[in-house]
């Protein structure tokens, strides 16, 4: 690809602070870390013509709250995963001349609740007449579903899902911003109370506030920024069912592979060119179906190649570096905070840096096996 | 509890009298669940109703913890995705067996009956060689 027709990231930053934040609200959250990308790519709000959100509030409230007069808008919402298709769509429209210079932004007071969305209950709804009535309980009881019929197809065990969480607090230990810093065992993981069998509570995410946003624009103008440029080099996206017993097949995310297939192969590399990984956790077993789907483990293998120690700090594929969603944070829809955490180890601002990443991929999860978003972001330009 | 849209609402009538409804497709002859007027294999519109046999087995499941609003006396429970003999999946309880790991082994035989729950009769599944009667239409 051409330098002109190149996407970069100018702009990236989170809320000041993101955890316990009950004196924000949701708004109040996209339009902190609104400010800071926009600061961070030495911009004024004014110089922004395209937004990206989810809903809600959606784009036209939080364009019209920082005064943007938006020539293009996005409000994809297909959850978590949302922001990474915002960048690959964000890409398309600056490549169509729809906008210059776009902004994708990122609020949640997922555990305050503070001016958010109350939670959908439709009960004529496909999940509302054909799950709901089970018992299901969000995510805990959704999400997780698939991973015993894993462990019965290729023996991955107790230990070594708890262990995916004990590799991730490694990392976290490192990172003054994570929640959770103290260094845990399998032992503490599965001593820890069971949320949904075969889960324990450090095994899923964390419930916080907090936001990141970013500013998207055209890759001629990388030198005009004071950060150094992420090239947006491949981008991908898919969906595969609104209802965890609909998945294809309960060992493999479909999503996960098709969206993963497509940013690798828009950006012309192979998994052995991967520097830094981020695949979005909201529960243990994510990252074990992420590496299978984008083809760095063999079916059945990822759960073994964590708990050999491949993806902490000193192994040969750094995953999830800012601790992700199990320690880090999790707003509810996380796939901003690994966009960010992939744009901090690209530029080497990372609190825990891996040393010359020239290339990062970053996997995002939507709903439940929903939907998938990848992203290869780059130092150079191809 | 679920509230029955037109596509869905022969399903429900279904469960009223003891029959578990599938879909089928006339041109290509998959069956499919959930219920929707198109055949989500070829895109066709010509489908069918028909009777399952009402027997599965378990794929998969969790033992809930964490109970959902109406269910606090039952937890632990577990919510299942069982393979229906015809092959389409479907979430569904467990009933008749203790929900607990040593009781509920993946792939054990199962056949479905209907919990009144409400207004609504409900499909949950029931270990096979419990003896339960058989619900479901067609042998």
């Amino acid at each position: 690809m051409s330098q002109d027709q190149g996407v970069i990231i100018a702009g990236a930053a989170e809320t000041n602070e993101i955890g316990k934040l009950p004196g924000k609200s949701t708004l109040q959250l996209h339009i902190e870390s609104a400010v800071n990308a926009v600061a961070d790519a030495g911009l004024r709000l004014r110089d922004i013509d395209g937004i990206a959100t989810v809903n809600s509030p959606g784009p036209v409230q939080v364009a019209h709250a920082l005064g943007i007069t938006p020539s293009w808008m996005d409000g994809t919402a297909v959850g978590g995963t949302s922001f990474l298709l915002h960048v690959r769509h964000a890409a398309a429209a600056i490549r169509a001349g729809y906008a210059r210079t776009v902004l994708i932004t990122h609020g949640e007071s997922g555990r305050s609740r503070i001016g958010a969305t109350p939670f959908p209950r439709g009960n004529s709804s496909i999940p509302g007449q054909f799950e709901a009535p089970y018992g299901t309980a969000g995510p805990t009881t959704a999400f997780t579903l698939p991973v015993l019929r894993y462990m019965k197809e290729y023996g991955l065990t107790h230990e070594q899902l708890a262990y995916v969480a004990v590799a991730q607090r490694k990392w976290a230990a490192q990172n003054p911003r994570a929640m959770f810093r103290e260094l845990i065992t399998v032992e503490d993981v599965l001593a820890s109370r069971l949320v949904a069998y075969p889960f324990h509570l450090l095994e899923c995410c964390l419930v916080t506030d907090g936001g990141g946003a970013l500013v998207v624009t055209s890759a001629h103008r990388a030198a005009d920024f004071p950060k150094p440029a992420v090239h947006v080099l491949g981008t991908g996206e898919s969906a595969e069912t609104p209802l965890i017993s609909q998945m294809v097949d309960f060992t493999e995310s479909q999503a996960n592979r098709l969206a993963g297939k497509a940013a690798l192969a828009e950006a012309g590399i192979t998994t052995a060119d991967v520097r830094h990984l981020m695949i979005y956790d909201a529960f243990a077993h994510l990252p074990i179906y992420g590496l299978e789907a984008l083809g760095f483990c063999a079916k059945g293998e990822a759960g073994a190649f964590i708990a050999d120690g491949n993806t902490e700090p000193g192994g040969r594929l750094p995953l999830n570096t800012n601790g992700g969603g199990l320690s880090y944070t999790h707003t509810g829809m996380y796939g901003m905070f690994a966009i960010q955490e992939g744009v901090r180890q690209v530029r080497g601002e990372a609190p825990a840096q891996v040393p010359s990443v020239d290339i990062s991929v970053i996997l995002g999860n939507g709903g439940m096996f929903a939907t998938s978003g990848a992203l290869v972001l780059g130092r150079h330009p191809r | 509890m679920p509230e029955p849209t037109p596509e869905t609402q022969p399903f429900w009538d279904g469960c009223a009298r003891g029959e578990l409804l599938l879909q089928r497709c006339r041109d290509c002859g998959k069956p499919y669940f959930y219920p929707r007027p198109v055949c989500p294999e070829c895109g066709s519109t010509d489908v069918e109703w028909f009777a399952a046999s009402g027997r599965a087995t378990l794929y998969s499941y969790v033992i809930n913890h964490r109970p959902a609003r109406g269910f606090e006396n039952d937890a632990p429970y577990a919510i299942a995705v069982v393979q229906l003999a015809e092959g389409p999946r479907m979430m569904t309880n467990i009933v008749g067996v203790p929900n607990t790991p040593e009781d509920l082994i993946l792939d054990m035989d199962l056949q479905v009956i209907f919990e009144q729950r409400g207004e609504i009769s409900l499909p949950v599944f029931t270990p096979a060689s419990a003896g339960t009667p058989r619900a479901g239409g067609q042998e």
